[in-house]
C-alpha cells in the first residue's frame, strides 16, 4: 500500500530530518509510528501526501512514486488519503458541517449525498449533534474529533494522522485511540505517529520507531 | 445543473458571496475600475456623435469658382457652356453678384453692412458639383479652372470636411490608446484586490489543496471574481457615461445652435454598451488570472 526505499530528506538548511528509511505498510494495516518530537514523523507524512519531495530515494502509494508526480498529479493522490494533521485545520469562519463537507466540494461530490456522507462521518466520532456548532466553540477533543470525521468523509482506504493525540487528556485520548481502531476494524489501513505509543499498544499494533531521522531496528 | 458544471456553479456562487461580503470594498473597486473605463468610453460616444454629424455633411466637395469683376455676361455664358460640356462636372450652378448680395442682406446682421455699400464687391461665381469621390481628380479641375483667364479664385470646399473625418479618426483612435492604458489600470485594480484576497485566505486555499483541490478548482472563484468585479465596474461606468450624455446634450445642443446645426447627443448604442460590458469583465478575468498565478504559486501548501 505505501512503501519507502530508503528514503532520505534533507531540508534547505542542510537539516537531515529523514536518513535512509525504508518500511512499508500493508492493507488493511495498522501501523504506529513512534518518536520523539523532531525524530521526524511528521516529515515522513509529508512525503506521503507529496507536501514535501524525497531527496533520495523513492515513495510508493498505491504503486505511483509520489517524488515523480507532477503537480496536477497529487490533487488526485491525496484525495485518496485521509489526512489528520497535528494542527487540526480546521476552517474556523464555517461549521462544524462545511468542514467536513469541504473534502467532498473539491473533489465535486453530488451535493445531495454529500450531505447525508457529512452527517455519518460525524456520527462515527461521536459529533452528530455538533453539526451547526462554529469549531472556536469546541474543546480541543471535539475539535480532534471533527478533523478526523473531515479524514474520513471521503472513505479513503488509508487514514493517515499525525499525533491525533496530541494536546488532550488522556480520558480524551484513549476515545480517539478507540475511534482509529473501529476504524482499522472496518478494513481501512491506518498510519499513525505518535509520541504516545502506549495508547495503541493494547490493540496489537505494529509498531515502527524513529529516532532523529533513523529508523530504529 | 450537470455535475460537469458543478464546479463552475459554485465557483460563481462563492465569487458572489465574496463580493456581497464586503460591498463597501466591492463597491470602492468597482467604481475605481468605472471610473477608469468611463473616461475612454465619453471619448469613444463623443467622437462617435461627431462622426456620424461630419458623414451627414455631404463629402462631395463644392467648387466655388469665382469670376473677374471684369468678365461681361457674353462671357460667362461661353464659359457655363463650356462648363456643361465638362464630362467630370455632375451639377452647375450660377450665382450672379446681384443676387449674392442679396443672400448675404438676408442673413441675420450683415442688413446693415450691404446697406453701408456704395458698390457691390462680390463676383459672380458659379457652383461646381463633380462626380465621383477622387480628390486627383478635383484638384485637376481646380486647375483647369484656374487656368482660364476670367477665373479670379478657386475654391474646393471640401477641404474642411476632410479636415473634420480626419479629425475625428484622430479621436477615435486617442480614445482606444486612452482605453488600453486605462484597461491596464483596471487589469492592476483586480490583480491587486485578489492579491488581498488570497493573503486573507492563505488558511482555506492550504487545507483544500491539502484535501486534495486540484489548482484549478482554487482557482476558479478568483477568476469569476475578477469577472464579476470587471463586469459591475463595466455596468457602472455606462451608468456614468449616459449620465454624462445626459448632462453634456443640452450645452452641445446650445452650441450647436450658434452655429445653426441641430446635433441630437446620443448615448452609447448597443454594440457599444456590449464591447464595453464585455472589455471590462475580460481584463477583470485577465488580471485575476495573472494574480492568482501569480500569487498561488508562492506555496500556498506548506
Amino acid at each position: 500500500m505505501i512503501r519507502f526505499e530508503r528514503v532520505s530528506k534533507r531540508y534547505a538548511g542542510g537539516h537531515d530530518a529523514l536518513a535512509d528509511v525504508s518500511f512499508e505498510i500493508r492493507h488493511g494495516e495498522l501501523l504506529v509510528l513512534a518518536g520523539h518530537s523532531g525524530a521526524g514523523k511528521s516529515t515522513l507524512i509529508k512525503l506521503i501526501a507529496g507536501l514535501e519531495k524525497p531527496t533520495a530515494g523513492k515513495v510508493w502509494v498505491s504503486g505511483q512514486d509520489v517524488g515523480t508526480l507532477r503537480p496536477n498529479q497529487l490533487p488526485y493522490l491525496r484525495r485518496s488519503l485521509g489526512l489528520v494533521m497535528q494542527e487540526h485545520r480546521l476552517l474556523n469562519d464555517r461549521s462544524v458541517f462545511d468542514n467536513v463537507m469541504l473534502p467532498l466540494l473539491v473533489t465535486g461530490y453530488p451535493p445531495r449525498d454529500a450531505a447525508k456522507r457529512v452527517r455519518v462521518a460525524l456520527e462515527k466520532v461521536g459529533m452528530g449533534e455538533f453539526e451547526k456548532s462554529m469549531p472556536l466553540t469546541l474543546s480541543g477533543g471535539e475539535q480532534h474529533r471533527v478533523a478526523i470525521a473531515r479524514a474520513i468523509v471521503n472513505r479513503p482506504s488509508v487514514l493517515i494522522a499525525d499525533e491525533p493525540t496530541a494536546h488532550l487528556d488522556p480520558a480524551y485520548a484513549r476515545e480517539i485511540a478507540a475511534l482509529f481502531r473501529s476504524f482499522h476494524a472496518a478494513g481501512v489501513t491506518i498510519l499513525l505517529a505518535t509520541h504516545d505509543e502506549t495508547l495503541f499498544s493494547p490493540y496489537g499494533a505494529r509498531r515502527i520507531e524513529l529516532a532523529k531521522g533513523r529508523l530504529q531496528a | 445543473m450537470s455535475l460537469s458544471l458543478l464546479p463552475h456553479g459554485m465557483a460563481l456562487r462563492q465569487a458572489r458571496l465574496r463580493l456581497t461580503a464586503k460591498p463597501l470594498n466591492t463597491l470602492l473597486s468597482a467604481l475605481v475600475v468605472a471610473i477608469a473605463l468611463t473616461l475612454p468610453a465619453l471619448g469613444y460616444v463623443l467622437i462617435d456623435n461627431l462622426a456620424s454629424l461630419a458623414n451627414g455633411m455631404s463629402g462631395k466637395p463644392e467648387i466655388s469658382v469665382f469670376l473677374k469683376k471684369e468678365v461681361a455676361a457674353e462671357q460667362i455664358q461661353v464659359i457655363e457652356n463650356r462648363l456643361r460640356a465638362d464630362k467630370r462636372i455632375t451639377a452647375i450652378r450660377f450665382i450672379g453678384r446681384d443676387a449674392a448680395l442679396k443672400q448675404l442682406a438676408a442673413r441675420g446682421g450683415f442688413a446693415d453692412v450691404t446697406g453701408a455699400l456704395s458698390d457691390n464687391p462680390l463676383p459672380d461665381a458659379f457652383i461646381l458639383e463633380p462626380g465621383g469621390e477622387d480628390p486627383k481628380v478635383f484638384e485637376a479641375i481646380r486647375a483647369g479652372l484656374l487656368a482660364m483667364p476670367e477665373v479670379l479664385h478657386v475654391q474646393l470646399d471640401s477641404a474642411w470636411v476632410e479636415r473634420l473625418h480626419a479629425a475625428v479618426e484622430l479621436g477615435r483612435w486617442v480614445a482606444l490608446l486612452l482605453a488600453g492604458l486605462l484597461g491596464a489600470a483596471l487589469m492592476i485594480v483586480t490583480f491587486n484586490t485578489i492579491r488581498l484576497q488570497i493573503l486573507t485566505q492563505r488558511h482555506e486555499i492550504t487545507v483544500s489543496l491539502l484535501l486534495g483541490a486540484t489548482r484549478s478548482f482554487v482557482r476558479r472563484p478568483f477568476l469569476y471574481f475578477g469577472f464579476l468585479q470587471g463586469l459591475l465596474g463595466g455596468v457602472l461606468a455606462w451608468g456614468m457615461v449616459q449620465g454624462l450624455v445626459w448632462l453634456i446634450a443640452p450645452r452641445v445642443q446650445a452650441l450647436a445652435q450658434a452655429y445653426s446645426i441641430v446635433v441630437d447627443l446620443r448615448g452609447p448604442g448597443v454594440g457599444q454598451i456590449l464591447a464595453l460590458l464585455a472589455f471590462a469583465s475580460v481584463l477583470g478575468w485577465l488580471g485575476a488570472g495573472l494574480s492568482v498565478h501569480r500569487h498561488l504559486h508562492d506555496g500556498a501548501v506548506d
